[in-house]
């Protein structure tokens, strides 16, 4: 007896096989060892994916402003970093409350380990010394960070490091702006870019005190 | 090759790594059974070779899940559903025609008789019916021919219909 390879065919039985329809409930992955985990966080600034690994360490903090954003961040970190990736998990919430307390204007230091593995060696150099270079509450231009980084003829290089900030917000890269001080591109968009300088300005007196921690 | 963030393939196929848990462990061991099978996958996912086919992958994954749980059930001194149970109930309506008879029993029952049928046959009926799988995937999964998974479906399908489908000649007198 053959069958088509394709179909479940309409004998009662076979039908009676292909629906079954049990009551199910959706796996609980959030004790799983071993993934890397992410959180699609809705902040006053844009919609973030936030991504660690188990033990901690934040991967990204990407503008994701929609589904499509999400789903190429993703196979981002799932090509360079690892594709076993997983939504959820404790591990996120200690850097959520950290950020949403950055952006109520109660933090101006980011304690979080951060790995950089989806930046070139290059962009690692420019970005992991950023906050100490242009702390909260200041600016610097391009050339001005690229001067300080001990680099003066790459401020080009220096903003295309920028531009491929994995951790956007946590690694301020929203403080460098154009030689004349006008803001220039960023990744969440002008309006969030000002948004966070206009934050950080807010409290003068506090302003600059502190630098953020990267370690 | 590169392999898609986990998270997609739990997305997208839970429902049917949950149904066929169900389906080959019961109700009762089809949650746990699932669970296995994600913890599983996701343990062998970062050292896969091949990204193609990764749905016909969870599925024999959650089969073999499934087998394991079958066989320590077995193991144990307490008696499981048996298909003496599921055949008593359909021979309580002798005269109800096979398509009536099937729309009307419970997938437990139905599901208690393929949990009986000799492993490969179980899961092969399995794989071909709730995962949709073609003969020749079924094939690969079972270490087989397509001709020979096309016989373990047959002769499923046929044992099947002996003891739940409808009544036999004999039982029928």
């Amino acid at each position: 007896m053959t069958r088509p390879d394709t179909t479940a065919g309409t004998d009662p039985l076979e039908a009676a096989l292909a629906g079954f329809a049990p009551t199910m409930r959706p796996p609980a992955l959030d004790g799983l060892p071993g993934a890397l985990r992410y959180v699609v966080e809705d902040t006053a600034v844009g919609r973030l994916l936030l991504t660690a690994r188990t033990d901690g360490p934040l991967l990204t903090c990407l503008y994701v402003p929609d589904d499509e954003a999400v789903d190429g961040a993703l196979d981002r970190v799932a090509r360079q970093v690892s594709p076993s990736v997983l939504r959820g998990g404790g591990v996120l919430d200690d850097v959520r409350r950290q950020l949403a307390e950055y952006l109520a204007g109660r933090r101006q230091r980011f304690d979080v380990r951060v790995d950089l593995a989806l930046a070139t060696p290059f962009q690692r150099e420019v970005l992991g010394r950023l906050p100490d270079a242009v702390p909260y509450g200041r600016t610097a231009s391009y050339g001005q960070l690229a001067r300080e980084l001990g680099r003066p003829a790459a401020s080009r290089a220096v903003g295309g490091a920028l531009n491929h900030n994995p951790l956007c917000v946590v690694v301020p890269c929203h403080r460098v702006v154009a030689a004349d001080g006008a803001l220039t591109g960023y990744a969440g968009g002008l309006d969030a870019k000002r948004l966070l300088l206009d934050l950080e300005r807010a409290d003068p007196e506090r302003a600059g005190d502190a630098a953020p921690a990267v370690r | 090759m590169s392999l898609p963030p986990f998270q997609r393939l739990v997305d997208a196929h839970w429902r049917d790594v949950a149904r066929l848990a169900h389906a080959l462990a019961g109700s009762v061991d089809g949650d746990d059974v699932a669970q296995q099978a994600w913890a599983q996958a996701l343990a062998a996912y970062p050292r896969l070779r091949d990204g193609q086919n990764l749905r016909g992958w969870l599925l024999t994954v959650t089969a073999r899940c499934a087998t394991d749980v079958y066989r320590a059930r077995t193991r144990r001194p307490v008696p499981v559903p048996d298909v003496g149970e599921a055949a008593a109930g359909a021979r309580a309506a002798p005269s109800a025609p096979a398509a009536d008879a099937l729309a009307d029993l419970p997938d437990a029952r139905l599901w208690d008789a393929v949990r009986a049928l000799p492993e490969r046959q179980r899961t092969a009926v399995a794989l071909r019916y709730l995962a949709d799988l073609d003969h020749a995937e079924l094939a690969r999964h079972l270490g087989t021919t397509p001709a020979a998974t096309r016989r373990l479906v047959s002769d499923a399908l046929t044992t099947l219909r002996a003891r739940i489908g409808h009544p036999t000649s004999e039982e029928a007198s």
